[in-house]
Parts: structure tokens; C-alpha cells; sequence
């Protein structure tokens, strides 16, 4: 079982992608997990066709400790076990605290263990690694792989870079190395180009290029991945070559953090010289 | 020798606390709310905190410290605890009835980022604060200041909560009596009515954690400041603050809101400081100082000038809380003893000049630490021995260890009594202590004088 984390600045895309990757695995016969850590439960909204009823800690709340695994563990395209974390509405309580929560009982609960005979387990996790309960799926050896989705925004490379510091802290005291970079292209300037560069300073790789292309929203508006959606689109083979990449990928790194007058620099020789 | 690890040379550490010389934010702040009439303290966190708080306070007190919690649980720590919040309102105003419930927070709520005064705004608009009963509150996060920090936080909740101002002006004066024992708040009480001024104390928790044994238990005794008189505070001519850290945020806050002027002093423990008390009582209020207030301070300058021989030069070791250390390093200079090494766990860098403005005329250094701790005054201790520990119980190891008679002193005492019902404040209070002091050094004479000079008279 690989275990793998998607990470990335908010808004860039993670859980769109990661759920289009997922269907990918899951068409190539793979038996795919997805653990949605977003509070807005949206991470599998795409795979189930509609947003989870209950989330781990909606269940917990309600039903106190004593949650059955079915309650939160829904199957959708493919096969796909889906669950979300859920957590508590802006402003109040402690979201952080959530993840861990939910990890912690998925594990009792034995989501993970060996009789599911899942092949990959996929951690969607909201934006920014704001606190201690953001970084509980790449702690204690929970996932192993962690791929960031970045574009050639300025704001998206410098949290791809600062996400690549929080996996230095952890990976040093357990096991998890950084995959590589995905690029969801957001149509800059010399995009290829900037990612590969950054990818390579960072000492990974750009795994791989998603172009942009408005199926992608056409089949979010219908609630599918573009492989359930268009499985013929062009698009849906991108994410069909980015789940084969991740299946076949064994670069697995420490990645090394840029200096910030070095991210500076590469943006300004791909991006503002270009 | 339970602290024969304790190396006697000092080395700089920057992360650890060995053996505190403080405690937690709440068990100040639910103290301070006992010393409301009918008020039931409440802990906003997990039911552990609410259960140290409580048994520390009656550990020291010998009686029942009332309180209660929103017993957190892992689901009210990531979506917040107002459910809990409102459900505990509504459940103690139901069984427990009090008329006011006091709530603290704790680290976890803290953390997690509670508003208090939301959730109490919520619980009214839902109905669930009978008419006339309250819901105050204060922040008390313990990874902040320490005990004496969270009963100042308290203090300052009655003000906002409660004060009013009428525009009436009352010839009364407002006394907060800082974190000291029952019998202080007592003691302290009847000097002030012995020189005629009318006053409100608050808190005041003489009567409720000093009362007496009758038979009936009752969970909110007679004594305790009233609803009536804290919303009075406002009205008040001037308020006295007694100790810096525990009373003067409360004071000042009545200054900013209300243009009541304050007057913040040490607290009356020994000769120097209860006569700066009484002095400030007689001026402000432009009263004279009774005879029998004067014969008290006459008995007590009879007993240091008879005994005197016995305390001079005497070396003193001292912990505890900043406003209690620093009145204690007054009377030990008053008596001509040397304060030596001086140590509080509460944080704040004003306690280190305030001792060592005290302390500037001797011809020696004084040791002063803030937050610091009972393994750094133990190897002070060992690197130059004393011949006085004075303390809270904790003291008794370095006490037993070293050889060194030790007096306990402060917050908590859990293995002797007396505090409770005789105060250290004020002449006769200061007479205890003296007695106190007397007592273990000349025992201590007895103890190791040889045959020849066994005197039996001293």
C-alpha cells in the first residue's frame, strides 16, 4: 500500500486533481483510498457524484466514539473508498485538532489495515500547512509520498517552497520523501519551463504538465472527473499519464527549500525576463 | 536526601523548570470567584483541570471547593465548546442555582480559540441566565503568568461585568485584598472598620473557605462580596490595591472606566508595609488612626526590640508569590535579617527591580529570580546556606535536605494548619509571624546547644 499526500496552496487545484489522478489508478485496476482533510469537505465530491453526508467528525459528534466504519466510508467511481474529515465552521473550534482526530479514528477503526488490501491511500489536505493538525498526514510515517500541486503563480511556487521546508522537518525524524511537483497549469508565461527549473533546484521532479482545458470545470459543474465525465477527452488521458507517472515514479527525495532571493530570481529569469 | 541530585554548581539553562514556584491561571481565578456571594466558579475545558483546580484549593483550604466544567471531549475541542458552554449554564442555574457562575478557561479552550463573551451573550439570548443571575467571565490561559495571574484576571472580570457608576459619588472605598488567605481578608476588614471608613472588599472569600464546622453543608456560605456591592465600585471615592500583580489590574481598571483613582499597595504583611497601609487608609480618607490600631503596632516594635538579638544577621531564604515575597523582604529588613536569596515562579521583570530597589542598601547582593525555580533557590542555598526558609509546603525537601528551619508561609500550605484562622497580615498578623520566626530559630538554638550552655532563658 502506498500512502500518499497532495499538497499545495489553496485554490490551486489539489482536490480536483487528486480526484481525477484517483480515477485514473482506479480505472487502471488499483484500489484506491481518498481521506479528505478539508473542514469544507469537498475532497470527494467529484468521486461520489455529490458531497459526503457524513463526515468522521459529524459521525463522532453525533455518535460519540462508538463509529462504525461504514458510517463514514462511502464507495464511489471506480470502486474508491471515500471519506472526509470534516471539521468545525470558519471561526470557531479547531480544525488542526480535527485531522487528527479523524486520522486517529480511521486507523482504530482499521481503514487502513491489511484485510482492505488497498493499494494506495491519497491524503487531500487544505492549503496552507497552518499548524501542527495540517502536517498529522505526513507524521509518524502516515504518508510516505507527497506530490505539490503548483502553477507558475508566483504565490503558488513560494508555498510549494515552504511546504518542501515542512517535509525536510519530517522527514528527517520519519520516513516521508517528496514525489515531485504537479503542475496545474494556470497558462503563465514559460510555465513548462519555470516548474522544471524549480522542480529541479528543489532536487525533484515535475512528475507531470496538466494543461488547462474547460472540461475540467465542465465536469466539476456535473459533479465527475473528467474520466467519468469525457472519458475520450484529451484531458482525461493527461490524468490518465499522471496516474501511470505516480504508479511508475521511484524518485522519491528530500527535496532541498530555495532561498527566497533564489525563487525570486527564477521567477524573474522564466517569468518577468521571458 | 530526596534532592541529593541537585549539583550545587549553577549552570545556565534555557528551556527547563525544575520544581515551579508557581501554578496554574485558574486556581487563582476560581479562588477569586469563591469570594463572590453564591457564585459557582466554572472551568471552560477538559473535566482535568477543573479537578486539579479544585483539589489544589481544598487541599490548602481543608474545605470543599465548589466548581464546575464543560468537560471537553475530543469532539468539543476541534468544533469548539460553546454546546457544552451553554448546556453547563443551563444545568448549574438549574441544580446548583447560584446567582452567579464565574467562568475561567483553560489552555485547551484557550487554544482552540473559545469567545466567552459570545457564547455568554448566546446563552442569555437563548434564556438560559435566569433574570437577575449572571454570567461573567475571565481569560485564563495557563501558559501565561501563573496563579496570582489569574486571580488578577478574575478581579478585573468582577470590574467589567459589574461596576457601574451612577454619578452619585459615596464616601466608600473600594479594598481588593490581593491573593492572601481568609483570615487576611478578615484581619484586613476589621482594621479597616476599626478606623471608621465604610468600604467593599472584594473578593472575599473569609467565611466561605475559613467558615465553621455546623453539620450542614452548604454550597455557597454566608460570606463572599455581593452582586450589590461590586456594581457599588463603581460609586467609590478611591480604591486600595494590595499587592501589584494580583490587585492592580482590577484597580486600574476602575480608574480607566469608571475615574475611581487608585492607590496601589504592598501588601500589609509586617511592621513597614501595614503602617504604609494604615497611613494611606488615614490620609485618603482623611481619618485618625484609633488607639487600639496603635497599640497593636506598639505591642508588635515591643516584641521586635525585645527579641532582636535573635534576629539579626539571620540569613533568609524565601519563594513564593511576587506581592507576598516582596512585603516578606520589607519586614525581614525591618527586623534586620538578610534576605539572601529570593525566588518567584510568576513572570514579570518589575519584581527583580522592586526587590533590588529594596534591597539597594545593604552591603551584600540579594539573589532575586522571576520565573525561576525551587532547584535554582536550592543550589543558591547550598552554594550560601541560610538559617531561615520560608515558603509554601513545597519548601520542606530543601528545608529537611539542607537542615534549615523552615517556616511555611503562602499558597499552598498542605501539611500544617492555622492558616486558615489566623492571618499574617496587619500588627497582629506581623506578631504571628514574629512569633513564628522566634520560634524556629530559638528551637533551633536549643537544639544544638551543647549541655554547658543549654539556656532557660532566651
Amino acid at each position: 500500500m502506498r500512502k500518499i499526500a497532495i499538497y499545495g496552496k489553496g485554490g490551486i487545484g489539489k482536490s480536483t486533481t487528486t480526484q481525477n489522478t484517483v480515477a485514473g489508478l482506479a480505472e487502471m485496476g488499483n484500489k484506491v483510498m481518498v481521506v479528505g482533510c478539508d473542514p469544507k469537505a469537498d475532497s470527494t465530491r467529484l468521486l461520489l457524484g455529490g458531497l459526503v453526508q457524513n463526515t468522521v467528525l459529524d459521525t463522532l459528534r453525533e455518535e460519540g466514539e462508538d463509529v462504525e466504519l461504514e458510517d463514514v466510508r462511502k464507495v464511489g467511481f471506480g470502486g474508491t473508498l471515500c471519506t472526509e474529515s470534516g471539521g468545525p465552521e470558519p471561526g470557531v473550534g479547531c480544525a488542526g485538532r480535527g485531522i487528527i482526530t479523524s486520522i486517529n479514528l480511521l486507523e482504530q477503526l482499521g481503514a487502513y489495515s491489511e484485510d482492505e488490501k488497498l493499494d494506495y491511500v491519497f491524503y487531500d489536505v487544505l492549503g496552507d500547512v497552518v499548524c501542527g493538525g495540517f502536517a498529522m498526514p505526513i507524521r509518524e510515517g502516515k504518508a510516505q509520498e507527497i506530490y505539490i500541486v503548483v502553477s507558475g503563480e508566483m504565490m503558488a511556487m513560494y508555498a510549494a517552497n515552504n511546504i518542501c521546508k515542512g517535509i525536510v522537518k519530517f522527514a528527517e525524524a520519519g520516513g516521508v520523501r517528496l514525489g515531485g511537483l504537479i503542475c496545474n497549469s494556470r497558462k503563465v508565461d514559460n510555465e513548462l519551463e519555470m516548474i522544471s527549473e524549480l522542480a529541479a533546484q528543489l532536487g525533484t521532479q515535475m512528475i507531470h504538465f496538466v494543461p488547462r482545458d474547460n472540461v475540467v470545470q465542465r465536469a466539476e459543474i456535473n459533479r465527475k472527473t473528467v474520466i467519468d465525465y469525457e472519458p475520450a477527452n484529451p484531458q482525461a488521458d493527461e490524468y490518465r499519464t499522471l496516474a501511470k507517472k505516480i504508479q511508475e515514479n521511484e524518485m522519491l527525495v528530500i527535496p532541498k527549500p530555495l532561498p527566497i532571493e533564489n525563487l525570486e530570481k527564477l521567477l524573474i529569469d522564466y517569468g518577468l525576463a521571458g | 536526601m530526596l534532592l541529593r541530585h541537585t549539583p550545587k554548581e549553577i549552570k545556565e539553562r534555557s528551556a527547563l523548570v525544575i520544581n515551579p514556584a508557581k501554578t496554574c491561571q485558574p486556581v487563582g481565578a476560581m479562588y477569586a470567584a469563591l469570594g463572590i456571594h453564591a457564585c459557582m466558579p466554572h472551568s471552560h475545558g477538559s473535566q482535568g483541570c477543573c479537578s486539579y483546580h479544585r483539589s489544589a484549593l481544598t487541599r490548602h483550604y481543608k474545605e470543599p471547593a465548589m466548581a464546575t466544567t464543560s468537560s471537553f471531549t475530543e469532539g468539543s475541542s476541534v468544533f469548539g465548546g460553546q454546546a457544552n458552554l451553554i448546556q453547563a449554564i443551563d444545568n448549574i442555574f438549574t441544580i446548583y442555582e447560584p446567582d452567579i457562575i464565574a467562568v475561567h478557561t483553560t489552555c485547551l479552550s484557550e487554544t482552540i480559540g473559545d469567545d466567552i463573551t459570545q457564547i455568554g451573550r448566546k446563552a442569555k439570548d437563548d434564556g438560559k441566565v435566569p433574570e437577575g443571575k449572571y454570567v461573567i467571565h475571565c481569560n485564563t490561559p495557563s501558559y501565561v503568568g501563573s496563579h496570582v495571574t489569574g486571580f488578577a484576571n478574575m478581579c478585573k472580570g468582577m470590574v467589567d461585568y459589574f461596576s457601574e457608576k451612577t454619578g452619585e459619588k459615596k464616601n466608600v472605598f473600594n479594598i481588593i485584598p490581593g491573593f492572601v488567605e481568609p483570615s487576611d481578608m478578615e484581619e484586613i476588614k476589621r482594621l479597616v472598620s476599626a478606623m471608621g471608613i465604610e468600604f467593599i472588599m472584594f473578593p472575599d472569600t473569609s467565611g466561605v473557605l475559613n467558615g465553621p464546622l455546623t453539620g450542614h453543608f452548604s454550597m455557597y456560605p454566608e460570606g463572599g462580596v455581593t452582586i450589590e456591592q461590586l456594581k457599588a465600585t463603581g460609586d467609590s471615592t478611591g480604591t486600595l490595591a494590595l499587592g501589584d500583580t494580583a490587585s492592580s489590574l482590577a484597580a486600574k481598571t476602575l480608574d480607566t472606566k469608571f475615574k475611581v483613582p487608585c492607590e496601589i499597595l504592598d501588601l500589609p504583611i509586617g511592621l513597614s508595609a501595614t503602617d504604609a497601609f494604615i497611613d494611606t487608609l488615614r490620609k485618603v480618607a482623611g481619618v485618625p488612626v484609633p488607639d487600639s490600631i496603635t497599640y497593636e503596632r506598639g505591642q508588635m516594635v515591643d516584641l521586635i526590640s525585645d527579641m532582636h538579638q535573635y534576629f539579626y544577621g539571620k540569613k533568609v531564604a524565601l519563594f513564593g508569590d511576587p506581592d507576598q515575597l516582596v512585603s516578606l523582604t520589607r519586614f525581614l529588613l525591618d527586623l534586620d535579617m538578610k534576605p539572601v536569596h529570593i525566588v518567584t515562579g510568576t513572570p514579570g521583570k518589575k519584581f527583580e527591580k522592586t526587590i533590588q530597589d529594596l534591597t539597594a542598601d545593604l552591603p551584600y547582593t540579594v539573589n532575586v529570580k522571576e520565573s525561576g525555580d525551587m532547584f535554582l533557590l536550592h543550589q543558591w542555598i547550598k552554594n550560601e546556606p541560610v538559617d531561615l526558609l520560608i515558603g509554601n509546603t513545597y519548601g520542606k525537601y530543601i528545608a529537611r535536605d539542607e537542615d534549615i528551619p523552615f517556616l511555611r508561609h503562602g499558597f499552598p500550605i498542605l501539611d500544617r494548619v492555622g492558616h486558615s484562622y489566623f492571618p499574617t497580615v496587619g500588627y497582629k498578623g506581623g506578631i504571628r509571624l514574629l512569633e513564628k520566626i522566634l520560634d524556629l530559630l530559638l528551637d533551633r538554638i536549643d537544639r544544638d546547644a551543647k549541655e554547658e550552655s543549654f539556656e532557660l532563658v532566651l
